[in-house]
């Protein structure tokens, strides 16, 4: 079991959620997020004087899948969510060592 | 329906038999007293009704100010507005309104009238309550000017000593030079026949170069100069609600300008337009200024710019023709961003742009109230204009600095370093603007 994180532009969500939805991934977890990385925020003007925001909106979607599923799930969304430019974002895959669903009690591969 | 036939019967014909029964003759002069009377009780409507118009200007202050600054100071903007109206209200009533509009036997302020008690009771003349409640708000619009000036940073407390001292003694002296005559005073400044129909100078100059002082004296918001000087911005957190605050600004300005007349008349037809027009060229000019200079249309430079046409036609919206009225509000408009700028680089925080919107293009209209002047221009008029401008600024700047260094000397004006990051509304009321939503920055 991996948990794989991405954090991506805020505007390919949909893009997102309707690939991995092709893939037969039934959940997952967005939030709202801030931050920065080799881009080094981007400037903005207000009343006159420019400013930088340093930490630029992202959002972080996670989903847990079984390991034999992660090399797909990774293809789906760089294929969904890439733009070619800079800010695109980042996947991150994470071991896992234990599920459970709360409802039934089930457990690890069951529960995901 | 028999008895509804009886009913409409009985009640046209009790009037009749009314009528017939006293034996009315008009002659001409009653006629004339019953046209009088009716135009009386018209002035009383428009007045009262345009200082509604006037005192929902409050309303756009307080949303301008607050959109304009940071989530964790719209408290503290709010209970300003808040204050300085019913503070000043007061103020006004005890003390303000005698020394602007009582009998002058110098031409430098009033003396009597205070406490209202040119008032006969509620069976003698009532038109010194609709007259006071006009100017009520007018003098709660020049102290309110303030609060966006000294925004984020200065104490509640010394806020409220300065709201009252502004109604009660800066704006009323100031306004018996050019307005006493109004009601039973007369200044100095009007005999010499200065033009400022609406308080282009005696309200908006008045308010604008109380700011200048109350920003020069409490300083800059922490972080808004680095180290090398550069003019860092701090960008307000709800531009939609100062956008809206313009708005109800502009509509109050229909009660502002028009409602200077006190009469329900055909004239106001002409200062509607000329207000109007001079707003909509501020907004037009303010945006393209802005977006030559920073290269994007500027949502914050445009809404100071229709604010900065109505300050402008504010002095001439009565003198004035409506072309003459896209002028002015044209070069409001320039003036206020490049007003911004300036005031920016000099290191003086002015978080709402009030030092250029009021200070500024008030100055400009009064000068421009004498040039467009539509009975002609001479130097004699553009003199006049210019005595009124400077008397104005030595005035409310030198006072408003002496009472704000006053303050700060005793109470305080400035908060604390830790508190300013915290925010005024948490040190200075306790409270948040915004609960169950986290405010960064």
């Amino acid at each position: 079991m991996k948990k794989i994180e991405a954090i991506i532009k805020p505007f390919k969500l949909d893009d997102l959620k309707e690939g991995l939805g092709e893939l037969g991934i039934t959940g997952m977890t967005i939030s709202e997020v801030k931050g920065f990385g080799r881009q080094k925020g981007h400037t903005e003007i207000y009343r006159g004087a420019e400013y930088v925001v340093d930490f630029i909106p992202k959002i972080k979607m996670e989903t847990v899948v079984k390991d034999d599923m992660v090399d797909i799930v990774i293809d789906k969304i760089l294929s969904s969510v890439n733009t070619g430019s800079i800010g695109d974002g980042k996947i991150f895959v994470i071991p896992i060592e234990r599920i459970c669903r709360i409802r039934t009690g089930e457990t690890d591969n069951d529960a995901i | 329906m028999k008895k509804v036939a009886w009913a409409l019967a009985l009640f046209f014909t009790i009037p009749v038999t009314a009528m017939a029964g006293e034996d009315v003759v008009n002659t001409i002069t009653s006629n004339k007293e019953a046209i009088d009377l009716l135009q009386g009780n018209l002035n009383y409507v428009w007045t009262l009704i345009a200082a509604c118009l006037v005192f929902f200007m409050q309303a756009g202050f307080a949303m301008v100010e607050s959109g304009f600054t940071r989530a964790k100071s719209a408290v503290n903007i709010m209970m300003k507005n808040l204050m300085d109206f019913s503070m000043g209200s007061i103020a006004f009533w005890a003390i303000g309104f005698g020394l602007m509009f009582g009998t002058s036997g110098t031409g430098w302020f009033g003396t009597d009238g205070f406490f209202l008690s040119g008032w006969e009771g509620p069976d003698g003349d009532q038109w010194v309550l609709a007259f006071w409640m006009f100017q009520c708000v007018f003098a709660a619009t020049a102290a309110t000017i303030v609060s966006g000036a000294v925004a984020e940073r200065t104490k509640f407390s010394g806020y409220l000593i300065y709201s009252i001292v502004l109604c009660a003694f800066i704006y009323p002296v100031f306004g018996s030079w050019a307005w006493g005559s109004l009601l039973n005073g007369g200044g100095w400044l009007e005999g010499l026949g200065f033009i400022d129909f609406a308080g282009s100078t005696v309200v908006h100059s008045i308010g604008g170069w109380a700011a200048l002082a109350g920003a020069i004296v409490s300083g800059p918001r922490l972080g808004k100069y680095g180290k090398n000087g550069e003019v860092r911005a701090i960008p307000g957190h709800n531009i939609p609600m100062a956008a809206i605050g313009v708005f109800i600004l502009w509509l109050g300005w229909f009660g502002f300008n028009p409602g200077s007349t006190t009469t329900g008349d055909s004239s106001i037809a002409m200062i509607f337009v000329t207000t109007n027009l001079s707003a909509a060229a501020g907004a037009i000019c303010a945006m393209f200024t802005s977006w030559i200079m920073f290269k994007k249309p500027d949502i914050g430079m445009s809404l100071n710019g229709a604010l900065a046409g109505l300050v402008g036609i504010t002095a001439g919206c009565a003198n004035v023709s409506p072309s003459s009225a896209i002028i002015i509000g044209a070069i409001s408009g320039v003036l206020v961003v490049l007003s911004v700028v300036t005031i920016d680089k000099m290191h003086i925080d002015d978080p709402v742009g009030a030092i250029s919107v009021h200070g500024v293009c008030g100055a400009w209209g009064t000068l421009a109230a004498g040039l467009f002047n539509m009975g002609g221009t001479n130097v004699k008029i553009i003199t006049t204009q210019l005595i009124g401008i400077g008397a104005a600024f030595v005035w409310a700047f030198g006072a408003a600095f002496i009472l704000f260094k006053v303050i700060d000397m005793t109470i305080g004006l400035r908060i604390s370093k830790e508190d300013e990051m915290m925010g005024v509304d948490i040190t200075e009321h306790g409270a948040h603007a915004y609960n169950d939503f986290q405010t960064l920055n």
